[in-house]
């Protein structure tokens, strides 16, 4: 049942993710955009971090994916024509495509068993063998609940990093401000 | 299909069930409901035609709108003209679902029905379609996504006044968004966990445990958020008749302009559900613990009082609607951004501080004593916020401010 979901879940997300990148509508392609990063969503759902979930609806379709229909509104942005001119940069694209083509189509040779190995070097499926940090996340989220499990190392263990991450994005939006604001 | 999960799946579709057929009747008589305050506060008489009373107009308005031509625009994208008032009208429906409206209801059975097969269900299951973990996030997560529904609709329209409409929407959802989800970090912290269902239980530990008192200030900021979350009045700048015509909804007509209407009523039930849960102990009764002990007595008086709580912030949607004038744009802005959000961080912090005071220096033991004195250290931020701070601009700006001459009382002529 839930791989059955999951499945529909990733077929969403791809299949929006191509029409996406197909649209001329700007405004379309954005919402095939927002479609994907719901399925997204819904995957963490799926693999049992609600509030990974919920955090990816807030931040990227409730305010990144609304900052960028706002924009497209507010240009007007009707459809355009391709960006793609001439054939040198025709070629470019083709081999750049064939090239992600290739390296994708050598992941379809992996199965769970292959996986298994690389990354542990047995062939014991069960996940707490392959993921020994998912079995620590997975118990920490029993014991302290889906946020808790989140809250406790990153105000603890990783302050310092997130502290400094947390720095850099303000400048960045403070020196955002100052570009796009002649007076201040 | 074991017997226990037909079961389980069978208690979550009833409740779906029962849960989307409240809502509907209770948007579609809200919409009466507004009409009859509307006449009585302009002292009018009302919708009285249909059926005693005009009992029956919702139901009038219900077919004229399913029956009425649809309209849509040539020059309209058709895509998202249609699709629009659906997302609207879907993000306003599933965000109740996970709001508790009474205490667990007790169900034992153990059936067979024909066809169906054998059906078993143990236990208390709570009074609320699903218990999500993440509690009130899942809520601003879907109310994010009711937001498209408006600028898509605005945008689709190919209509200047819906353009303008929806991007004011948006705007003003989205800075909202943030100074609602500020507000509710106080309740977080006091709390200890997003989940609706612990929420409710913190607050039924005393008489005086409601949150709307130790968290006076979040309170306040929560339900004016809630205001503009809705586009209710004083912030209906998207809808301003004399400036935009409808709005983002100038274009539509019929079901699609009824989807629209259903989508905000059913946001102000939300923000009513959502604020009494927060803050006025959800379906607790106060002063006793009568209401805990479980049973289907207790699940219909909590559930009836949990109802007349939401039905009181839903007249006061209303009671609002008709007494306070629009504010401007650029002011619901500031207020939001430069008002609500330095004094929702500010809060936060004081708050964090005091919960601190109170464990630890203080050494509050009983919850009665913690939630006491965490209301004696909001008294002065009250003061400071609704006296200095405001100095008679925003909390009495819209109070008539007579020159004092006027104010002697009026001689017969």
């Amino acid at each position: 049942m839930a791989d059955t979901i999951f499945m529909a879940l990733g077929t969403i997300a791809v299949l929006s993710a191509v029409f996406c990148v197909f649209q001329r509508n700007a405004l379309a392609a954005a919402i095939w955009l927002v479609l994907t990063m719901l399925a997204l969503a819904g995957m963490y759902l799926i693999l049992g971090a609600p509030f990974i979930a919920a955090i990816q609806v807030l931040v990227y379709t409730g305010a990144i994916m609304v900052l960028f229909i706002f924009v497209i509104m507010l240009l007007h942005l009707g459809e355009g024509a391709s960006d793609i001119r001439g054939p040198g940069a025709k070629a470019v694209g083709l081999v750049l495509s064939v090239g992600m083509g290739a390296f994708l189509l050598r992941l379809a040779g992996y199965d769970p068993a292959l996986l298994a190995f690389e990354l542990t070097g047995t062939t014991d499926l069960s996940p707490a063998a392959v993921f020994e940090t998912a079995e620590v996340a997975r118990q920490a989220a029993e014991g302290q609940g889906v946020i808790g499990a989140i809250a406790a190392p990153l105000f603890s263990t990783y302050l310092v990093p997130f502290e400094v991450t947390s720095l850099l994005l303000l400048t960045a939006i403070v020196g955002a401000v100052v570009l796009a604001k002649r007076r201040i | 299909m074991t017997p226990e999960l037909k079961g389980f799946v069978l208690v979550a579709v009833v409740k779906t069930a029962a849960v989307f057929t409240f809502l509907m009747l209770l948007v579609a008589y809200s919409t009466l409901l507004e009409r009859w305050i509307a006449s009585w506060m302009q002292d009018r008489i009302g919708p009285n035609r249909a059926g005693p009373k005009g009992l029956f107009q919702p139901i009038a308005d219900g077919l004229k709108n399913l029956l009425k031509e649809e309209v849509i625009p040539d020059g309209a994208n058709k895509v998202f003209f249609v699709i629009a008032p659906a997302i609207s009208l879907m993000a306003a429906l599933i965000i109740p679902l996970t709001i508790p409206w009474a205490a667990p209801i007790p169900l034992e059975f153990d059936m067979t029905l024909p066809v169906l097969g054998r059906f078993v269900h143990h236990g208390a299951t709570p009074a609320t379609v699903t218990v999500l973990p993440i509690g009130f996030l899942w809520v601003l997560a879907i109310s994010s996504v009711g937001v498209y529904g408006i600028a898509l609709g605005g945008w689709a329209s190919n209509n200047k006044y819906s353009l303008l409409g929806g991007l004011r929407a948006t705007a003003q959802m989205v800075s909202y968004e943030v100074a609602m989800g500020l507000s509710v970090i106080p309740v977080l912290l006091l709390v200890g966990n997003v989940s609706f269902v612990e929420i409710v239980s913190v607050q039924q530990q005393g008489p005086f445990s409601w949150l709307a008192l130790p968290l006076a200030l979040s309170a306040f900021i929560f339900l004016v958020s809630g205001f503009a979350e809705t586009n209710r009045v004083p912030f209906d700048m998207p809808e301003a008749e004399s400036e935009l015509v409808a709005g983002y909804h100038t274009e539509y007509s019929a079901m699609k302009f009824s989807a629209f209407m259903i989508g905000e009523f059913t946001g102000m039930v939300t923000i009513s559900m959502m604020f009494v849960t927060l803050f006025l102990g959800g379906w607790d009764i106060p002063f006793t613990h009568w209401d805990e002990a479980g049973g289907m007595l207790q699940v219909v008086a909590t559930a009836g009082v949990f109802f007349v709580k939401m039905l009181f912030f839903l007249f006061l949607f209303m009671w609002i609607r008709w007494t306070l004038p629009r504010f401007r744009y650029d002011q619901l802005m500031a207020l939001g951004w430069k008002i609500f959000i330095p004094m929702g961080l500010a809060y936060i912090l004081y708050i964090a501080v005091a919960l601190w005071l109170v464990d630890g220096p203080l050494g509050a033991a009983s919850t009665a004593l913690r939630f006491g004195l965490l209301f004696l250290f909001n008294i002065p931020v009250l003061v400071l916020v609704f006296r200095v701070l405001d100095r008679g601009r925003l909390i009495r700006g819209v109070s008539v401010h007579l020159p004092a001459s006027a104010s002697r009382p009026a001689r017969a002529v």
